[in-house]
Protein backbone atom coordinates (compact mmCIF):
# COMPACT_ATOMS: atom_id res chain seq x y z
CA UNK A 1 0.00 0.00 0.00
CA UNK A 2 1.02 3.81 -0.20
CA UNK A 3 1.21 6.35 2.53
CA UNK A 4 -1.46 8.71 2.78
CA UNK A 5 -1.06 12.60 1.96
CA UNK A 6 1.10 14.42 4.10
CA UNK A 7 2.46 17.94 4.47
CA UNK A 8 6.35 17.93 4.34
CA UNK A 9 8.82 20.21 6.20
CA UNK A 10 12.52 19.76 5.73
CA UNK A 11 14.62 21.82 8.03
CA UNK A 12 18.12 22.11 8.34
CA UNK A 13 18.84 23.21 11.14
CA UNK A 14 17.50 21.94 14.87
CA UNK A 15 16.15 25.35 15.70
CA UNK A 16 14.27 25.07 12.76
CA UNK A 17 13.21 21.88 13.44
CA UNK A 18 11.81 22.56 16.75
CA UNK A 19 10.15 25.89 15.64
CA UNK A 20 8.14 23.97 13.68
CA UNK A 21 7.42 20.53 16.43
CA UNK A 22 6.85 23.88 18.50
CA UNK A 23 3.60 24.97 16.48
CA UNK A 24 2.41 21.56 15.73
CA UNK A 25 3.71 19.23 18.27
CA UNK A 26 1.70 15.73 17.88
CA UNK A 27 0.11 16.38 14.74
CA UNK A 28 3.61 16.52 13.37
CA UNK A 29 5.80 13.40 13.43
CA UNK A 30 9.70 13.30 13.22
CA UNK A 31 10.90 11.79 10.14
CA UNK A 32 14.53 10.05 11.04
CA UNK A 33 15.54 6.89 9.21
CA UNK A 34 11.72 6.18 8.58
CA UNK A 35 12.93 2.24 9.14
CA UNK A 36 10.21 1.85 11.55
CA UNK A 37 7.91 5.07 10.59
CA UNK A 38 7.87 4.65 6.90
CA UNK A 39 6.25 0.97 6.85
CA UNK A 40 3.40 2.02 9.32
CA UNK A 41 2.86 4.38 7.15
CA UNK A 42 2.72 1.96 4.03
CA UNK A 43 0.38 -0.01 5.72
CA UNK A 44 -1.54 3.40 6.65
CA UNK A 45 -1.32 1.96 10.61
CA UNK A 46 -0.10 6.21 11.14
CA UNK A 47 -1.58 8.01 8.56
CA UNK A 48 0.39 11.76 10.15
CA UNK A 49 -1.01 14.88 8.79
CA UNK A 50 2.56 16.15 8.94
CA UNK A 51 6.24 15.24 8.59
CA UNK A 52 9.42 16.89 9.84
CA UNK A 53 12.77 15.43 7.99
CA UNK A 54 15.74 15.23 10.07
CA UNK A 55 17.78 13.92 7.51
CA UNK A 56 18.92 17.79 6.37
CA UNK A 57 19.58 18.52 10.01
CA UNK A 58 23.50 17.64 9.77
CA UNK A 59 24.25 18.73 13.20
CA UNK A 60 22.30 15.78 15.17
CA UNK A 61 25.42 13.36 13.54
CA UNK A 62 28.21 12.95 15.27
CA UNK A 63 30.23 10.53 17.51
CA UNK A 64 32.54 11.90 19.85
CA UNK A 65 34.52 11.95 23.63
CA UNK A 66 34.75 14.28 25.76
CA UNK A 67 35.93 13.73 29.23
CA UNK A 68 35.20 10.61 30.64
CA UNK A 69 31.87 10.04 28.03
CA UNK A 70 30.69 9.52 24.59
CA UNK A 71 28.72 11.83 23.13
CA UNK A 72 26.50 10.25 20.10
CA UNK A 73 24.02 12.56 17.65
CA UNK A 74 20.43 11.25 17.93
CA UNK A 75 20.68 11.24 13.44
CA UNK A 76 23.74 8.89 14.06
CA UNK A 77 22.93 6.12 11.79
CA UNK A 78 23.03 2.43 13.33
CA UNK A 79 25.46 1.22 11.13
CA UNK A 80 27.80 3.40 12.40
CA UNK A 81 27.40 2.29 15.95
CA UNK A 82 29.41 -0.93 14.43
CA UNK A 83 32.06 0.41 12.84
CA UNK A 84 33.38 3.69 14.94
CA UNK A 85 36.24 3.06 16.71
CA UNK A 86 35.61 5.39 19.87
CA UNK A 87 32.31 3.18 20.12
CA UNK A 88 34.65 -0.23 20.15
CA UNK A 89 37.02 1.07 22.44
CA UNK A 90 34.45 3.06 25.35
CA UNK A 91 31.48 1.07 25.02
CA UNK A 92 32.61 -2.07 24.13
CA UNK A 93 28.97 -3.26 24.53
CA UNK A 94 27.45 -1.54 22.31
CA UNK A 95 29.89 -1.98 19.32
CA UNK A 96 28.94 -5.68 20.16
CA UNK A 97 25.55 -5.77 19.73
CA UNK A 98 25.39 -3.13 16.79
CA UNK A 99 25.27 -6.03 14.12
CA UNK A 100 22.20 -7.57 15.88
CA UNK A 101 19.99 -4.63 14.98
CA UNK A 102 17.94 -5.38 11.75
CA UNK A 103 20.26 -6.08 8.52
CA UNK A 104 22.96 -3.60 7.01
CA UNK A 105 20.32 -1.96 4.64
CA UNK A 106 18.23 -1.14 7.70
CA UNK A 107 21.01 0.23 9.70
CA UNK A 108 22.61 1.82 6.82
CA UNK A 109 19.63 4.47 7.18
CA UNK A 110 18.06 3.52 10.76
CA UNK A 111 19.00 5.99 13.43
CA UNK A 112 20.22 5.74 16.93
CA UNK A 113 17.16 8.15 18.02
CA UNK A 114 14.98 6.84 15.90
CA UNK A 115 15.10 3.53 17.78
CA UNK A 116 15.62 5.07 21.16
CA UNK A 117 11.94 6.80 20.75
CA UNK A 118 10.66 3.92 19.03
CA UNK A 119 10.94 2.62 22.32
CA UNK A 120 10.02 -1.44 20.75
CA UNK A 121 10.59 -3.81 23.75
CA UNK A 122 12.04 -5.87 21.26
CA UNK A 123 14.86 -3.54 20.03
CA UNK A 124 18.48 -3.89 20.62
CA UNK A 125 18.96 -0.16 21.78
CA UNK A 126 16.29 0.81 24.25
CA UNK A 127 17.76 -2.58 26.41
CA UNK A 128 21.84 -1.13 25.58
CA UNK A 129 20.57 2.36 27.01
CA UNK A 130 19.44 1.05 29.98
CA UNK A 131 22.37 -1.47 30.70
CA UNK A 132 24.82 1.54 29.95
CA UNK A 133 23.48 3.94 32.16
CA UNK A 134 22.59 6.25 29.39
CA UNK A 135 21.20 10.07 29.52
CA UNK A 136 19.39 11.22 27.01
CA UNK A 137 19.17 14.63 25.90
CA UNK A 138 15.42 16.40 24.94
CA UNK A 139 14.84 19.68 23.55
CA UNK A 140 12.10 22.28 22.70
CA UNK A 141 12.14 25.64 21.47
CA UNK A 142 12.05 26.75 25.10
CA UNK A 143 15.52 24.71 26.49
CA UNK A 144 16.58 21.09 26.92
CA UNK A 145 16.24 18.83 29.70
CA UNK A 146 18.40 15.39 30.84
CA UNK A 147 16.50 11.97 31.28
CA UNK A 148 18.25 9.05 32.77
CA UNK A 149 17.29 5.90 30.15
CA UNK A 150 15.48 4.46 33.28
CA UNK A 151 13.11 7.29 33.36
CA UNK A 152 12.84 7.17 29.15
CA UNK A 153 10.82 4.20 29.02
CA UNK A 154 7.60 4.52 30.25
CA UNK A 155 6.05 1.70 28.35
CA UNK A 156 5.36 -0.56 25.04
CA UNK A 157 6.54 2.66 22.54
CA UNK A 158 6.11 4.98 25.18
CA UNK A 159 8.69 7.43 26.03
CA UNK A 160 9.19 10.32 28.73
CA UNK A 161 8.98 13.04 25.71
CA UNK A 162 7.10 15.54 25.60
CA UNK A 163 5.05 16.59 21.90
CA UNK A 164 7.17 19.34 21.40
CA UNK A 165 10.40 17.92 22.52
CA UNK A 166 13.32 15.97 19.93
CA UNK A 167 15.39 13.73 21.45
CA UNK A 168 19.00 15.30 20.39
CA UNK A 169 22.06 13.45 22.24
CA UNK A 170 22.73 10.52 23.61
CA UNK A 171 25.52 10.52 26.48
CA UNK A 172 27.15 7.32 27.62
CA UNK A 173 29.76 6.83 30.34
CA UNK A 174 32.84 5.04 29.41
CA UNK A 175 32.95 1.30 30.68
CA UNK A 176 34.67 0.90 34.16
CA UNK A 177 38.14 -0.97 34.68
CA UNK A 178 37.14 -4.29 35.00
CA UNK A 179 34.48 -4.55 33.61
CA UNK A 180 33.16 -7.17 31.16
CA UNK A 181 30.25 -7.27 29.17
CA UNK A 182 28.15 -9.36 27.08
CA UNK A 183 25.54 -9.04 24.52
CA UNK A 184 23.56 -12.43 23.55
CA UNK A 185 20.28 -13.07 21.69
CA UNK A 186 17.88 -15.99 19.65
CA UNK A 187 16.44 -14.79 16.66
CA UNK A 188 14.43 -17.25 13.95
CA UNK A 189 16.78 -15.78 11.41
CA UNK A 190 19.99 -13.38 12.02
CA UNK A 191 18.41 -9.60 11.42
CA UNK A 192 15.24 -10.12 13.30
CA UNK A 193 13.66 -9.34 16.18
CA UNK A 194 14.86 -11.51 18.92
CA UNK A 195 12.79 -14.02 20.74
CA UNK A 196 14.90 -13.01 24.27
CA UNK A 197 18.33 -11.27 25.11
CA UNK A 198 20.12 -9.49 27.18
CA UNK A 199 22.76 -7.58 27.67
CA UNK A 200 24.64 -8.06 30.89
CA UNK A 201 27.87 -6.13 32.45
CA UNK A 202 30.20 -7.11 35.66
CA UNK A 203 32.20 -4.98 37.35
CA UNK A 204 35.03 -6.69 38.97
CA UNK A 205 36.23 -5.25 42.56
CA UNK A 206 40.41 -6.00 43.32
CA UNK A 207 39.64 -9.27 45.11
CA UNK A 208 37.70 -10.92 42.24
CA UNK A 209 34.37 -10.40 43.67
CA UNK A 210 31.71 -8.69 41.91
CA UNK A 211 31.34 -5.14 42.62
CA UNK A 212 28.14 -4.50 40.19
CA UNK A 213 26.55 -6.01 37.81
CA UNK A 214 23.95 -5.42 35.22
CA UNK A 215 21.74 -7.71 33.18
CA UNK A 216 18.56 -5.83 31.03
CA UNK A 217 16.43 -7.82 28.85
CA UNK A 218 14.39 -7.71 25.53
CA UNK A 219 11.68 -8.97 24.72
CA UNK A 220 10.83 -9.33 28.31
CA UNK A 221 8.27 -7.13 29.47
CA UNK A 222 6.29 -3.76 27.71
CA UNK A 223 9.65 -1.90 27.79
CA UNK A 224 13.44 -2.76 28.38
CA UNK A 225 13.63 -5.22 31.33
CA UNK A 226 16.12 -4.28 34.14
CA UNK A 227 16.81 -7.23 36.55
CA UNK A 228 17.31 -5.34 39.21
CA UNK A 229 16.87 -8.28 41.96
CA UNK A 230 19.44 -10.74 39.89
CA UNK A 231 21.77 -8.17 39.82
CA UNK A 232 21.84 -7.16 43.49
CA UNK A 233 21.81 -10.94 44.28
CA UNK A 234 25.49 -11.33 42.90
CA UNK A 235 27.21 -7.73 44.72
CA UNK A 236 30.10 -8.73 46.92
CA UNK A 237 29.85 -12.65 46.15
CA UNK A 238 32.26 -14.57 43.80
CA UNK A 239 30.49 -15.68 40.58
CA UNK A 240 30.94 -19.24 41.15
CA UNK A 241 28.86 -21.66 38.99
CA UNK A 242 25.83 -21.83 42.20
CA UNK A 243 25.15 -18.52 42.04
CA UNK A 244 25.34 -17.74 38.74
CA UNK A 245 22.59 -20.80 37.99
CA UNK A 246 20.48 -19.26 40.85
CA UNK A 247 20.80 -15.35 39.36
CA UNK A 248 19.42 -17.48 36.30
CA UNK A 249 16.41 -18.81 37.83
CA UNK A 250 15.44 -15.47 39.43
CA UNK A 251 15.94 -13.48 36.20
CA UNK A 252 13.95 -15.92 34.02
CA UNK A 253 11.05 -16.84 36.47
CA UNK A 254 10.49 -13.65 38.71
CA UNK A 255 12.27 -10.42 37.14
CA UNK A 256 11.02 -10.97 33.31
CA UNK A 257 7.38 -10.58 32.34
CA UNK A 258 7.33 -11.98 28.66
CA UNK A 259 4.21 -12.47 26.86
CA UNK A 260 5.16 -14.97 23.65
CA UNK A 261 4.27 -14.35 20.52
CA UNK A 262 3.08 -16.27 16.88
CA UNK A 263 7.22 -17.76 17.18
CA UNK A 264 7.55 -18.47 20.79
CA UNK A 265 5.66 -19.29 24.04
CA UNK A 266 6.02 -17.19 26.96
CA UNK A 267 7.55 -20.32 29.01
CA UNK A 268 9.84 -20.83 25.84
CA UNK A 269 11.33 -16.58 26.44
CA UNK A 270 11.92 -17.69 30.01
CA UNK A 271 14.17 -20.94 29.09
CA UNK A 272 16.41 -19.24 26.22
CA UNK A 273 16.36 -16.11 29.33
CA UNK A 274 17.88 -18.74 31.83
CA UNK A 275 20.22 -20.04 29.67
CA UNK A 276 21.22 -16.32 27.88
CA UNK A 277 22.01 -15.37 31.51
CA UNK A 278 23.83 -17.62 32.72
CA UNK A 279 26.30 -17.46 29.36
CA UNK A 280 26.48 -13.81 29.68
CA UNK A 281 27.35 -13.79 32.80
CA UNK A 282 30.31 -16.54 32.19
CA UNK A 283 31.35 -14.28 29.75
CA UNK A 284 31.08 -10.68 31.14
CA UNK A 285 33.06 -12.39 34.07
CA UNK A 286 35.93 -13.94 31.97
CA UNK A 287 36.30 -10.60 30.09
CA UNK A 288 36.08 -8.52 33.41
CA UNK A 289 39.54 -10.49 34.72
CA UNK A 290 41.08 -9.61 31.08
CA UNK A 291 40.18 -6.20 31.41
CA UNK A 292 42.24 -5.51 34.53
CA UNK A 293 43.99 -1.75 33.44
CA UNK B 1 -2.37 20.05 0.96
CA UNK B 2 -1.82 18.54 -2.67
CA UNK B 3 2.02 19.85 -2.11
CA UNK B 4 4.89 19.15 -4.68
CA UNK B 5 8.23 19.99 -4.45
CA UNK B 6 10.86 20.25 -7.29
CA UNK B 7 13.14 17.40 -7.06
CA UNK B 8 16.46 16.33 -8.35
CA UNK B 9 18.09 12.72 -8.65
CA UNK B 10 21.14 11.36 -10.10
CA UNK B 11 20.35 7.54 -11.06
CA UNK B 12 22.78 5.72 -12.64
CA UNK B 13 25.00 8.64 -13.53
CA UNK B 14 22.08 10.84 -15.27
CA UNK B 15 20.36 13.27 -13.52
CA UNK B 16 16.37 13.35 -13.20
CA UNK B 17 14.34 16.66 -12.60
CA UNK B 18 10.55 15.86 -11.58
CA UNK B 19 7.82 17.71 -9.50
CA UNK B 20 6.86 15.19 -6.58
CA UNK B 21 4.41 14.65 -4.18
CA UNK B 22 6.10 14.22 -0.92
CA UNK B 23 4.23 10.83 -0.33
CA UNK B 24 5.29 8.92 -3.36
CA UNK B 25 8.08 6.27 -2.27
CA UNK B 26 11.59 6.60 -4.12
CA UNK B 27 10.64 2.89 -5.52
CA UNK B 28 7.34 4.27 -7.11
CA UNK B 29 9.71 7.30 -8.38
CA UNK B 30 12.52 4.93 -10.09
CA UNK B 31 9.43 2.19 -11.56
CA UNK B 32 6.85 4.78 -12.70
CA UNK B 33 8.33 8.00 -13.29
CA UNK B 34 11.60 7.15 -15.13
CA UNK B 35 10.59 3.31 -15.94
CA UNK B 36 13.16 1.94 -14.78
CA UNK B 37 11.36 -1.04 -13.65
CA UNK B 38 14.46 -3.44 -12.71
CA UNK B 39 13.83 -1.88 -8.89
CA UNK B 40 11.50 -4.67 -7.62
CA UNK B 41 8.74 -4.03 -5.10
CA UNK B 42 7.79 -7.00 -2.70
CA UNK B 43 6.35 -5.93 0.93
CA UNK B 44 6.56 -2.13 1.28
CA UNK B 45 7.60 -2.56 4.72
CA UNK B 46 11.40 -3.61 4.73
CA UNK B 47 11.45 -7.17 4.86
CA UNK B 48 12.01 -8.31 1.76
CA UNK B 49 14.88 -6.53 0.13
CA UNK B 50 13.42 -6.97 -3.69
CA UNK B 51 13.72 -3.22 -3.50
CA UNK B 52 17.45 -2.37 -2.36
CA UNK B 53 19.23 0.10 -4.24
CA UNK B 54 22.23 2.31 -3.29
CA UNK B 55 21.84 5.34 -2.07
CA UNK B 56 24.87 7.52 -2.28
CA UNK B 57 26.68 4.75 -2.44
CA UNK B 58 25.26 2.33 0.53
CA UNK B 59 22.65 -0.72 0.30
CA UNK B 60 19.44 0.88 1.75
CA UNK B 61 15.32 -0.42 0.90
CA UNK B 62 14.18 2.53 -1.29
CA UNK B 63 10.77 1.65 -0.15
CA UNK B 64 11.11 3.35 2.88
CA UNK B 65 12.34 6.82 1.51
CA UNK B 66 10.59 9.37 -0.27
CA UNK B 67 11.75 10.37 -3.75
CA UNK B 68 11.71 14.03 -2.26
CA UNK B 69 14.17 12.70 0.23
CA UNK B 70 16.49 11.86 -2.17
CA UNK B 71 16.80 15.17 -4.02
CA UNK B 72 20.65 16.08 -4.30
CA UNK B 73 21.75 12.57 -3.69
CA UNK B 74 23.19 9.92 -6.07
CA UNK B 75 21.38 6.39 -6.90
CA UNK B 76 22.69 3.70 -8.24
CA UNK B 77 19.60 0.79 -9.32
CA UNK B 78 20.44 -3.18 -11.10
CA UNK B 79 20.10 -1.50 -14.43
CA UNK B 80 23.58 0.97 -13.72
CA UNK B 81 25.29 -2.09 -13.33
CA UNK B 82 26.24 -2.85 -16.71
CA UNK B 83 25.73 -1.50 -20.29
CA UNK B 84 24.40 -4.02 -22.23
CA UNK B 85 23.66 -8.08 -21.78
CA UNK B 86 26.98 -8.84 -23.71
CA UNK B 87 28.85 -6.78 -20.68
CA UNK B 88 27.45 -8.09 -17.59
CA UNK B 89 29.30 -7.01 -14.16
CA UNK B 90 31.05 -9.74 -12.73
CA UNK B 91 28.87 -10.27 -10.03
CA UNK B 92 25.70 -10.54 -12.85
CA UNK B 93 27.82 -13.04 -14.71
CA UNK B 94 28.45 -15.15 -11.66
CA UNK B 95 24.65 -14.85 -11.16
CA UNK B 96 24.18 -16.85 -14.46
CA UNK B 97 27.30 -19.45 -14.62
CA UNK B 98 26.28 -20.15 -11.05
CA UNK B 99 22.17 -20.66 -11.53
CA UNK B 100 22.08 -17.89 -8.70
CA UNK B 101 18.40 -17.03 -9.62
CA UNK B 102 14.98 -18.88 -10.66
CA UNK B 103 12.45 -16.27 -10.86
CA UNK B 104 14.49 -13.30 -10.80
CA UNK B 105 11.94 -11.49 -8.72
CA UNK B 106 14.63 -11.22 -5.67
CA UNK B 107 17.56 -10.59 -7.82
CA UNK B 108 17.94 -6.67 -8.29
CA UNK B 109 17.94 -6.42 -4.76
CA UNK B 110 20.21 -9.01 -4.03
CA UNK B 111 22.76 -7.29 -6.69
CA UNK B 112 22.31 -4.26 -4.72
CA UNK B 113 23.13 -5.62 -1.55
CA UNK B 114 26.22 -7.65 -2.62
CA UNK B 115 27.84 -4.60 -4.77
CA UNK B 116 29.11 -2.82 -1.57
CA UNK B 117 29.50 -6.06 0.53
CA UNK B 118 31.62 -7.39 -1.87
CA UNK B 119 33.42 -4.24 -1.56
CA UNK B 120 33.76 -4.28 2.11
CA UNK B 121 34.70 -8.40 2.39
CA UNK B 122 36.99 -9.31 -0.94
CA UNK B 123 37.32 -12.87 0.57
CA UNK B 124 33.98 -13.76 2.28
CA UNK B 125 33.39 -17.32 4.13
CA UNK B 126 29.77 -18.72 3.98
CA UNK B 127 28.60 -17.65 6.82
CA UNK B 128 29.89 -14.15 5.68
CA UNK B 129 27.65 -14.48 2.32
CA UNK B 130 24.68 -16.00 4.42
CA UNK B 131 24.68 -13.39 7.06
CA UNK B 132 24.74 -10.66 4.57
CA UNK B 133 21.73 -12.18 2.53
CA UNK B 134 19.65 -12.26 5.16
CA UNK B 135 18.06 -8.96 4.67
CA UNK B 136 16.85 -10.54 1.42
CA UNK B 137 14.00 -12.58 0.75
CA UNK B 138 14.19 -15.35 -2.15
CA UNK B 139 11.09 -18.05 -2.21
CA UNK B 140 12.60 -19.88 -5.15
CA UNK B 141 16.33 -20.96 -4.82
CA UNK B 142 16.72 -22.01 -1.06
CA UNK B 143 19.51 -19.76 -1.55
CA UNK B 144 22.27 -22.74 -2.01
CA UNK B 145 23.32 -21.33 -6.00
CA UNK B 146 22.86 -17.91 -4.75
CA UNK B 147 25.52 -18.41 -1.57
CA UNK B 148 27.72 -20.25 -4.49
CA UNK B 149 27.69 -17.77 -7.19
CA UNK B 150 28.46 -14.89 -4.39
CA UNK B 151 31.52 -17.16 -3.92
CA UNK B 152 32.25 -17.06 -7.66
CA UNK B 153 32.08 -13.61 -7.94
CA UNK B 154 34.51 -13.20 -5.19
CA UNK B 155 36.91 -14.97 -6.98
CA UNK B 156 36.12 -13.38 -10.71
CA UNK B 157 36.47 -10.03 -8.69
CA UNK B 158 39.95 -10.57 -7.28
C1 LIG C 1 12.99 -5.37 8.18
C2 LIG C 1 13.30 -4.63 9.46
C3 LIG C 1 13.88 -5.30 10.51
C4 LIG C 1 14.17 -4.64 11.70
N1 LIG C 1 14.77 -5.34 12.70
C5 LIG C 1 15.10 -4.71 13.85
C6 LIG C 1 15.74 -5.39 14.91
O1 LIG C 1 16.04 -6.58 14.82
N2 LIG C 1 16.01 -4.69 16.04
C7 LIG C 1 15.70 -3.36 16.16
O2 LIG C 1 15.97 -2.78 17.20
N3 LIG C 1 15.12 -2.69 15.18
C8 LIG C 1 14.81 -3.33 14.01
N4 LIG C 1 14.21 -2.61 13.02
C9 LIG C 1 13.88 -1.18 13.24
C10 LIG C 1 15.07 -0.29 12.93
O3 LIG C 1 16.11 -0.46 13.87
C11 LIG C 1 14.64 1.16 12.92
O4 LIG C 1 15.63 1.85 12.25
C12 LIG C 1 14.46 1.86 14.22
O5 LIG C 1 13.63 1.18 15.12
C13 LIG C 1 13.82 3.23 14.04
O6 LIG C 1 14.79 4.14 13.72
P1 LIG C 1 14.57 5.16 12.55
O7 LIG C 1 15.69 6.12 12.61
O8 LIG C 1 14.33 4.46 11.30
O9 LIG C 1 13.26 5.94 13.07
P2 LIG C 1 11.91 6.35 12.35
O10 LIG C 1 11.23 5.19 11.79
O11 LIG C 1 12.16 7.52 11.45
O12 LIG C 1 11.11 6.92 13.63
C14 LIG C 1 10.62 6.06 14.64
C15 LIG C 1 9.81 6.88 15.64
O13 LIG C 1 10.64 7.73 16.43
C16 LIG C 1 10.31 9.11 16.26
N5 LIG C 1 11.60 9.82 16.24
C17 LIG C 1 12.65 9.53 15.44
N6 LIG C 1 13.71 10.30 15.75
C18 LIG C 1 13.33 11.09 16.78
C19 LIG C 1 14.01 12.08 17.57
N7 LIG C 1 15.30 12.41 17.35
N8 LIG C 1 13.31 12.70 18.56
C20 LIG C 1 12.02 12.37 18.80
N9 LIG C 1 11.34 11.44 18.09
C21 LIG C 1 11.99 10.80 17.11
C22 LIG C 1 9.54 9.18 14.97
O14 LIG C 1 8.67 10.27 14.96
C23 LIG C 1 8.81 7.84 14.98
O15 LIG C 1 7.67 7.92 15.78
C24 LIG C 1 13.89 -3.25 11.83
C25 LIG C 1 13.30 -2.56 10.77
C26 LIG C 1 12.99 -3.23 9.59
C27 LIG C 1 12.35 -2.47 8.47
S1 LIG D 1 9.62 -3.85 -1.11
FE1 LIG D 1 11.12 -2.82 0.03
S2 LIG D 1 11.82 -4.34 1.33
FE2 LIG D 1 10.15 -5.35 0.38
S1 LIG E 1 14.68 -16.40 -7.71
FE1 LIG E 1 12.54 -16.30 -7.36
S2 LIG E 1 12.48 -15.19 -5.51
FE2 LIG E 1 14.56 -15.52 -5.73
Amino acid sequence: MKPAPFEYHSPTSLEQALEIKAQYGDDAKLLAGGQSLVPAMNFRIVQPGMLIDLNRVNELSYIHEEKNTLRIGAMTRERHLEFDSSIAKRTPLLHEAAPFIAHPQIRNRGTIGGSIVNADPAAELPVLMLALDARLKAQNKSGERWIKAEDFFVGMFTTALEPDEILVEIELPFMRPRTGWSFMEIAPRAGDYALMGVAALVTLNENGRCDSAKLVYLNAGDGPVDAKETAKSLEGNLLGDALIESAAVTAGEKEINPFGNVHTSPEFQRHLAKVLTKNALKQSMRRAEENKQ
Amino acid sequence: MNQSFPTTITVNEKEYKREVEPRLLLSDFLRHELGLTGTHVGCEHGVCGACTILFDGESMRSCLIFAVQADGHAITTVEGLAKDKDDLHPIQQAFWEAHGLQCGYCTPGILMTLIPFLKQNPNPTEDDIRHALSGNLCRCTGYQHIVDAVKLASEKMK
